[in-house]
């Protein structure tokens, strides 16, 4: 958190009128939702389906190292394709307007270890609503790191970039491990709670299904192409997951990205939480592929704006929302993906040594919308 | 070990290779309308008949088991990208060589679907469908003779049955606004010259609606005629009444289209919980638009209280029966027809 708050110009009655501006944004893309979009969902996930299908198809032979090459490539891409563009979006609901029970967020499961009932709990309810707020969204950070001044310092964050390093080479483990809350559930008194083992059952089956799927099954059937298949689809994940979480660290953790204390979100207005979740995000700049890669979270702005509008919205709906922050004099933290992989990175090295406690005035603005 | 049971084996290790997917996501892709597929059909041709009605011929899925004539059938539509599920009667005799089978539909004013299939569905198109139903159908034991009484669209079940099943003495009443406006008239007309069908037309823009006392004009013997009606609420009302006032309410079957909703309530704060949304819910609109409205995924299916293809677990609170008033409170156990039943004060519905 920077000293000085950068919201601090804006009236109460400015931020409301920041929130009708969006909410306007929103209703015009809700109103325009149509065959457009349901087209482009369906043709994406009939390309994934073809290109793993595919994919799985040549690393039959990956004995071969053109086909181990080919196939390895096209198998992350469809691991990528799965778990962003679907899945973390089909998951946000952004297409249940649809009604197609099999492109809905209560139906669907991901190519992930996490069971998408109990990340859509960890992620839409808990970081989306509380994005950016200490001690109430676990996302800053993931419960191993230091990624804010704010957040205390202790010998554990001294090993912070390793810890960082293996939780983008097995994110879904990660991921799946903070959906269950191990750090808090692993506690002797709450081990042992039905619904936490229930839980932990559900990850348990969905691990074994797909470890068996990519390293016993697939390996198997390729033969004296074993080996090789077996080094592709652990490859595979792999890619998957350090690109998750480069892109999803560049979302939060760059800086220029603004956390918030508990108490600042008490009493939160519409358009107070609005103007959170714009200062508490940050987007990746660059070309039409690499939001398409990005599952459109290179639009991480918008999306947190508007988790539920369909992703392939987002890239119009930016133009509209930067105009809104340049009117409000507000910044928009962007930037190209390697220059917010590094100052993410540059955060994590930084804040693993402890700093002085910076001296924070957030304005009372509770006091001043009764004024107003 | 049976092919049965090896069958099985191999699907089972079909779907470790497919998980978190089915096999069936991956068979979708090439063949949508393959046996053990979810039903669909596809769209092969959209014929107009006047000019707001058009009849859809329909490729249905290898898991058709077929229909008797003048059954419906649930079909659902991605209108504008929503999936709309609305039902229609099947036009084509049950023994059409070609294997497809048609419905007709007449686009009605505000009609989200039928004016979509009518005016904008092109040939190649997807649709989701139900197995047919309805017991608006012909008995085993052929009557002697029969009178199909019809308004408007009312006319296709009966349609379905002309096409199907000839017999010695028919004779039908129709009404539509205009000449123009009556679905299949040349067809019609082609059988009266072939003396299959006597043919009474009633043009209520220049005639009047059509009085059910009329009928001892037009159909003498109407009494001793078995009969099906099919149209809008008030000449079926009529029918009923004049049919049981004559003793002779046994001949009559009627198909109505549209529940007929008489009391609506209060209504109040409706929560899905299984979703987590909650909305406010006027006590005149169903359930089942309400959830609709709100991104729940409802099943459902004729939107008339017949099919029970909605039925959905009340978890609390109370819903009123949108056609008799009918109060029902949540206990263990409950389902409710959310397609004909509104809130009447604050619910949770479990989806």
């Amino acid at each position: 958190m920077t000293a000085i708050d950068p919201t601090a110009h804006l009236t109460a009655e400015q931020i409301e009128e920041l929130g009708r501006e969006l909410d306007a944004i929103r209703d015009e893309v809700i109103v325009s939702r149509g065959e457009k979009d349901a087209a482009y969902i369906r043709k994406v996930i009939s390309a994934q389906r073809k290109l793993e299908l595919a994919s799985r198809g040549v690393l039959l032979f990956s004995l071969f190292p053109p086909a181990w090459l080919l196939g390895t490539a096209g198998l992350s891409v469809a691991k990528i394709m799965d778990n962003m563009e679907i899945g973390h979006n089909i998951l946000h609901g952004q297409w249940d307007w649809m009604r197609d029970p099999k492109i809905h967020s209560t139906t669907w499961e991901w190519d992930h270890v996490s069971p998408s009932e109990q990340w859509k709990h960890s992620h839409n309810e808990l970081h989306h609503t509380y994005t950016n707020v200490i001690g109430k969204d676990n996302d800053l950070g993931y419960g191993i790191m230091r990624v804010d001044e704010d957040q205390k310092w202790h010998p554990f964050h001294l090993g912070q970039p390793l810890w960082n390093f293996l939780n983008a080479c097995f994110f879904e483990y990660g991921i799946a491990a903070y959906d269950l809350e191990l750090g808090k559930n692993l506690h002797k008194r709450r081990r042992n709670n039905p619904e936490f083992r229930a839980r932990a059952r559900a990850v348990g089956r969905k691990i074994r299904k797909q470890v068996l799927k990519d390293y016993v099954i697939h390996p198997l059937l390729s033969g004296p192409s074993f080996l090789p298949t077996l080094a592709a689809t652990f490859t595979a994940n792999l890619v998957r997951n350090i690109w998750t979480h480069s892109v999803i660290m560049c979302g939060h953790f760059p800086e220029g990205v603004q956390v918030f204390e508990r108490r600042s979100i008490k009493s939160e207005t519409r358009g107070q939480w609005y103007l959170r979740q714009m200062m508490g995000s940050a987007n990746i700049s660059g070309s039409r592929a690499m939001h398409f890669m990005t599952g459109n979270l290179s639009h991480q702005i918008e999306h947190h704006l508007f988790p539920d509008l369909p992703s392939n919205r987002y890239a119009e709906v930016a133009v509209k929302v930067r105009a809104l922050f340049e009117k409000y004099e507000l910044e928009y933290v962007t930037g190209p993906l390697p220059k917010q992989v590094f100052s993410a990175w540059h955060k994590v090295f930084r804040l693993s040594l402890p700093n002085k406690k910076p001296k924070v005035k957030t304005p009372d603005r509770e006091g001043e919308l009764v004024a107003a | 070990m049976t092919s049965a049971a090896l069958r099985s084996r191999a699907w089972k290790l079909l779907e470790m290779v497919t998980t978190p997917l089915l096999p069936s996501d991956y068979l979708d892709l090439v063949s949508p309308l393959r046996a053990g597929a979810d039903l669909r059909g596809r769209i092969e041709a959209v014929h107009p008949e006047t000019g707001d009605a058009a009849t859809i011929v329909i490729r249905p899925g290898r898991g058709w088991r077929g229909h008797t004539a003048g059954q419906y059938v649930r079909i659902g539509v991605d209108v504008d990208g929503v999936r709309l599920w609305r039902a229609y009667s099947l036009t084509s005799p049950t023994n059409r060589q070609d294997g497809r089978v048609t419905i007709t539909v007449k686009a009605i004013p505000d009609g989200k679907v039928s004016n979509h299939l009518v005016r904008r569905t092109k040939p190649g198109t997807l649709i989701q469908l139900d197995q047919p139903t309805g017991d608006f159908v012909l008995p085993q034991a052929r009557p002697a003779k029969v009178l199909y009484l019809t308004a408007g669209s009312g006319i296709t079940p009966v349609m379905g049955m002309l096409r199907d099943t000839e017999f010695d003495d028919v004779v039908m009443v129709h009404c539509a606004p205009r000449p123009q406006d009556v679905i299949f008239r040349s067809e019609l007309h082609d059988l009266v010259a072939d003396k299959k069908l006597r043919l009474t037309e009633v043009h209520t823009d220049t005639d009047d609606q059509l009085d059910i006392a009329r009928l001892d004009e037009l159909v003498p013997d109407w009494a001793e005629r078995e009969t099906w009606a099919c149209g809008p609420a008030g000449l079926l009302d009529a029918a009923e009444e004049h049919w049981m006032e004559h003793g002779v309410q046994e001949r009559l079957h009627t198909e109505r289209f549209r529940p007929g909703i008489v009391v609506t309530g209060d209504g109040g704060e409706v929560t899905f919980s299984a979703t987590g949304k909650t909305v406010d819910a006027d006590g005149a609109t169903p359930l089942l638009d309400i959830g609709e409205e709100a991104g729940v995924l409802m099943p459902s299916g004729c939107r008339m209280g017949i099919c029970f293809g909605c039925v959905t677990p009340l978890k609390a609170g109370a819903v009123r029966d949108l056609r008799t008033g009918e109060i029902t409170e949540a206990e263990p156990g409950v389902l409710i027809q959310t397609c004909v039943s509104a809130a009447a004060g604050p619910c949770d519905i479990e989806r």
